[in-house]
């Protein structure tokens, strides 16, 4: 009896063993990737790293960042992993990151990293701005299709145009931050005044005036190029323009949250973020990805976009970003009284 | 009897001992029962009434800077508040910032380039005094040197202080001020269309003899078991600018104070006409014999004797209907457009812009028309109290054929706008993509794929709703009971009352808030139930207390009060009469309350917009997610499954009160 008596607790033992060496780290990601796409970006991540389970918590941009903010002595998140990088630099001035160079750093565009060494974040993807403009309903209205920033403030828009609010809308802030660099304070802010006279809605989140335009309700809605291109697949008679004067975009980016517990887990989720596969997995939704060179064409959207992605200039941003928002809601926001 | 001789009898037993012990459990139930709304509802007031207060500012006189010249030796330090006391570079009104705030050091420095050797120095005079380089934060009483070059990257950040900067602020801003206009704009035409609609209705249900009363009945509670904004999404598939009946507004838009108004007339409807018609049902036969034998014509008759006798009815509907137009926001941010109103101020600052003091500012502007409305609906109750006497005899309508049939024709108007509404969204959410694929398909019910939180939210939901229902009745039940119940104890029971009274007068959103504020702070106790389901069902359950609160109350009053004093005598505890007598006899009031419950919090918005998280996501928010996010179609399936539960669940409320009727209340039918 003795033998089966001390193999037991061996057996139980070496079962426990193997469970701990299996065990699952658990990581709390907080992400704004796009709901459609976090399982698979799960998924995928399993696959090379079986032992790690995410836990995700997601919102839109402007939710997430306020969360983090709002949790900034005591965090809860252990990895943000695709967060607007403006609004990682927000939580970089607030100290709130760990600074880490992942494996396969230097392979990434310049562009697409914390400049400081070793990085705050890394980045994954851009996220540009395009207009949708519906076919349909613009031969039927007699609006024809716009090719420029500047067209849209013709008088043959007026009241066909959606854009999302900057306030609350990353995808707003970005369209705003660009056209205050392209052409200057003073340009930026005349040419939103013009823009203004035409505009139908503004709305509270960047897929909406797409999604809008997509069902007729507008003709052009100001959104982004990923949004466009589900749209359109969908059956959405729109087509997904870049505007000739360049457009503002964003990167969707990765960075470990200062005072984890799982440290180890979170840069093996950090170095995978930025690893070729992890790209082309983002390359599926976004046609511009950190790693210059790897990105294929994506469905539907334009083929120059990598060209017309204006110099943006991040920290400009995110430190002008409360006077900004300030500023624009003072002149346009809630402006329109009942006629 | 000789007082010699009574002093000679044996001691008799103390005598209400038994009801002091009962007095105390009971003194202590509802002591229990207040400290829950103290903690629900008092204290996230306060904590959000103090965070209106909170503002950030520039604190100039923490800096010190230390310029050199070309040769780089240092002069004397000076402070930025002495350098902008001197240059009057920033205003005070400058200086006054959100938590979000940068302030660019080299104004201060009007001969600073960039390209100059000219070296800086600066440090913090005080414990807290953060700047930034660049992007990097600072806070220290070091001095820092920079060059000029990496000087201009220097902002200033503000901090925190106390003052009613906020409310200046607030009262400054043309286009928040604005925004108060319109509230009362369309909560005062919302208020007078429903009031009308809604008083014609009842009229029609219990003044004449028209047909299909209860199916009528039926049809105009529909509102009450979808989220406010639901009426939003069926107008833009009908008024939008691909809608179906587009041609009749002739050329208006739907977007902005017409759609707001619509959908308001839509969701408040129900709630007027209970209202007026419970006012309605309270009337006098005897006067209506006396204007008839006084010859008074009908109009006349109407004028003098129905309108009159419901004027308690209608102003208290009016100043419900008001209240919950200008609280609603699920409408206003669907169908809004570009027009602001108060609730939409809140949502944008806290949600959109992360200003939580100017959303708290905003609250407390939203709470004084709130207030103001439920103090002047409650002086309003008070007196409909009086209005029948013992010697009242019921009206008993008698069939007029023209009176009749314009009642149907009035009746068949609303219930055709209201089932039209609900249908519209039904047919939304089968459409593949309106307008351009007509097909039916079930795609927009993969919630799944969208933002909100999938079928997980519409689960969670239904978890809310069956917790809600039977926690908060519950506790509703029991303190309602305790606060009638109790012998003496005045000052109390008014407080009890008081208490209790409160959450009706305070709106979701600003209820929402003030929870933020109060469970988000780490130093709080109860931090750790700040988002989860617990703080979903706490948030819901005083949300609604009030209602249910008067209904149990209602019911509790039927009691004879000689109960209490028979069990006494008979030596029973309060509890086994409790138990025994007073919840069966009150049990039609129990099942109302729960189904109230219920039906709330599937349909709630306000409140848990601001306390939902990725675990505990809502249908009811993710109907307003997936609307923000443009995905209106799989919007209006959400809001289509809303009403198909909370049918159902009324449908099992009928069932089971009909058979509670017929086994508990059998004493009533004498």
């Amino acid at each position: 009896m003795t033998p089966i008596k001390t193999l037991i607790p061996a057996a139980i033992l070496a079962i426990l063993g193997a469970e701990a060496a299996l065990a699952e780290t658990e990581l709390t990601v907080y992400t704004a990737v796009e709901a459609e796409d976090l399982e698979r970006y799960a998924a995928t991540f399993n696959e090379d790293h079986p032992d790690i389970k995410i836990n995700w918590v997601r919102d839109s941009t402007g939710v997430v960042t306020a969360k983090l903010l709002a949790e900034k002595n005591n965090p809860q998140a252990d990895v943000v992993w695709g967060l607007a990088a403006t609004s990682l630099l927000v939580l970089k001035t607030e100290g709130m990151l760990e600074p880490y160079a992942p494996a396969g750093l230097d392979k990434l565009s310049p562009q697409f990293r914390d400049s400081d060494t070793p990085p705050s974040w890394v980045g994954m993807d851009a996220w540009v701005a395009a207009l949708c403009y519906n076919t349909v309903e613009g031969e039927k209205l007699g609006v024809p299709a716009p090719t420029s920033w500047a067209d849209l403030i013709k008088p043959e828009y007026k009241g066909h145009v959606v854009m999302p609010n900057p306030a609350s809308s990353g995808t707003g802030f970005l369209d705003v931050s660009s056209w205050l660099q392209l052409m200057g304070e003073e340009g930026g802010w005349a040419y939103m005044d013009a823009l203004h006279e035409n505009i139908a809605a503004y709305t509270h989140s960047g897929s909406k005036p797409c999604r809008m335009a997509g069902a007729g309700e507008a003709v052009v809605g100001v959104s982004f190029a990923f949004r466009g291109a589900k749209t359109k697949i969908e059956g959405a008679p729109i087509e997904i323009i870049i505007p000739s004067e360049g457009i503002g975009w964003d990167m969707e980016a990765t960075a470990i949250v200062a005072g984890t517990a799982n440290e180890e887990a979170a840069k093996t989720l950090v170095d995978w973020s930025i690893s070729p596969k992890a790209m082309e997995m983002y390359n599926v939704g976004y046609a511009v990805v950190a790693i210059p060179g790897m990105a294929k064409p994506v469905e539907h959207f334009p083929d120059n976009i990598p060209e017309m992605m204006i110099d943006n200039n991040f920290e400009y941003a995110a430190n002008n970003r409360e006077k900004i928002l300030s500023e624009w809601t003072a002149r346009y926001d809630g402006k329109s009284e009942p006629k | 009897m000789s007082v010699t001789g009574a002093e000679t009898l044996p001691p008799g037993r103390e005598p209400r001992i038994r009801l002091d012990r009962d007095g105390i459990v009971k003194r202590l139930f509802m002591g229990i029962i207040a400290l829950y709304l103290l903690v629900a509802l008092a204290l996230p007031l306060y904590a959000m009434l103090s965070k209106s207060f909170v503002t950030y500012r520039f604190d100039l006189t923490a800096y010190e800077f230390q310029v050199s010249d070309e040769d780089r030796v240092f002069g004397e330090p000076v402070s930025a508040a002495d350098l902008n006391e001197e240059l009057q570079v920033f205003t005070d009104q400058q200086l006054h910032s959100s938590s979000d705030g940068r302030l660019t050091a080299v104004d201060l420095f009007p001969e600073f380039n960039f390209r100059s050797k000219v070296l800086y120095r600066m440090r913090g005079t005080k414990e807290h005094a953060p700047w930034l380089v660049g992007l990097d934060p600072q806070d220290t009483t070091e001095w820092q040197e920079y060059d000029s070059n990496t000087f201009r990257r220097i902002n200033l950040r503000p901090v925190a202080s106390v003052g009613v900067q906020n409310y200046r602020a607030y009262f400054s801003n043309p286009s928040l001020v604005s925004s108060i206009e319109n509230s009362l704009f369309i909560a005062t035409i919302s208020t007078v269309i429903t009031v009308l609609a809604a008083f014609g209705f009842a009229y029609a249900l219990s003044r004449t003899c028209m047909r299909f009363k209860s199916t009528f009945r039926l049809i105009a509670m529909m509102p009450i078991l979808v989220p406010s904004l639901l009426p939003g999404i069926a107008l833009i598939y009908l008024f939008g600018n691909q809608g179906m009946l587009k041609n009749l507004l002739f050329g208006h838009s739907i977007y902005g104070p017409l759609g707001i108004v619509i959908g308001s007339v839509f969701f408040t409807f129900p709630h007027a006409m209970i209202i007026i018609t419970t006012a309605l049902s309270i009337s006098d036969q005897r006067q209506y014999e006396a204007a008839e034998s006084l010859r008074a014509s009908a109009w006349r008759t109407f004028w003098t004797v129905t309108v009159p006798s419901a004027r308690y009815g209608l102003i208290s509907a009016a100043f419900v209907v008001f209240t919950l137009v200008i609280t609603d926001f699920g409408l206003p941010k669907v169908i809004g457009g570009q027009y602001n109103v108060l609730a939409i101020d809140i949502y944008k600052q806290v949600i959109g812009q992360q200003n939580f003091e100017m959303g708290a500012v905003v609250s407390v502007v939203l709470l004084v028309p709130a207030v103001l409305a439920f103090i002047v609906d409650r002086q309003v109750q008070k007196k409909q109290v009086s209005l029948l006497s013992a010697r009242s005899v019921p009206f008993q309508p008698r069939p007029n054929p023209r009176k009749d049939r314009l009642a149907l024709l009035w009746c068949l108007i609303v219930a055709v706008f209201i089932a039209g509404i609900i249908a519209v969204c039904q047919f939304a959410a089968l459409i593949k993509f309106w307008p351009y694929d007509l097909s039916l398909s079930l795609k927009n019910y993969a919630f799944d794929r969208m933002d909100g939180g999938g079928w997980a939210a519409y689960r969670n939901s239904i978890r809310l709703a069956l917790l809600t229902a039977g926690i908060g009745t519950t506790i509703i039940f029991i303190g309602a009971y305790m606060v009638e119940k109790i012998d003496g104890f005045r000052t109390g029971r008014a407080l009890f009352q008081f208490l209790a009274m409160l959450p009706m007068a305070v709106p979701g959103m600003v209820l929402g808030l003030a929870y933020i504020f109060f469970f988000n702070d780490p130093a709080n106790p109860l931090n750790p139930i700040y988002g989860t389901m617990t703080i979903l069902v706490v948030s819901t359950v005083t949300h609604f207390y009030t209602v249910g609160h008067l209904t149990a109350l209602t019911a509790l009053k039927q009691i004879d009060a000689e109960f209490e004093p028979v069990a006494a005598s008979l030596g029973q505890p309060f509890w086994r009469l409790f138990a025994r007598v007073t919840v069966p006899v009150c049990l039609p009031a129990v099942l109302d309350i729960s189904i109230y419950m219920f039906v709330n919090a599937m349909t709630t918005v306000s409140a848990v917009v601001f306390l939902y998280s990725t675990h505990t996501a809502l249908a009811s928010v993710a109907v307003l997610n997936m609307d923000d996010a443009g995905f209106i179609a799989s919007a209006a399936a959400m809001g289509m499954m809303i009403f198909y539960t909370n049918a159902a669940a009324r449908a099992l409320h009928a069932l089971a009160s009909r058979r509670v009727l017929r086994r508990t209340q059998a004493w009533r039918a004498r």
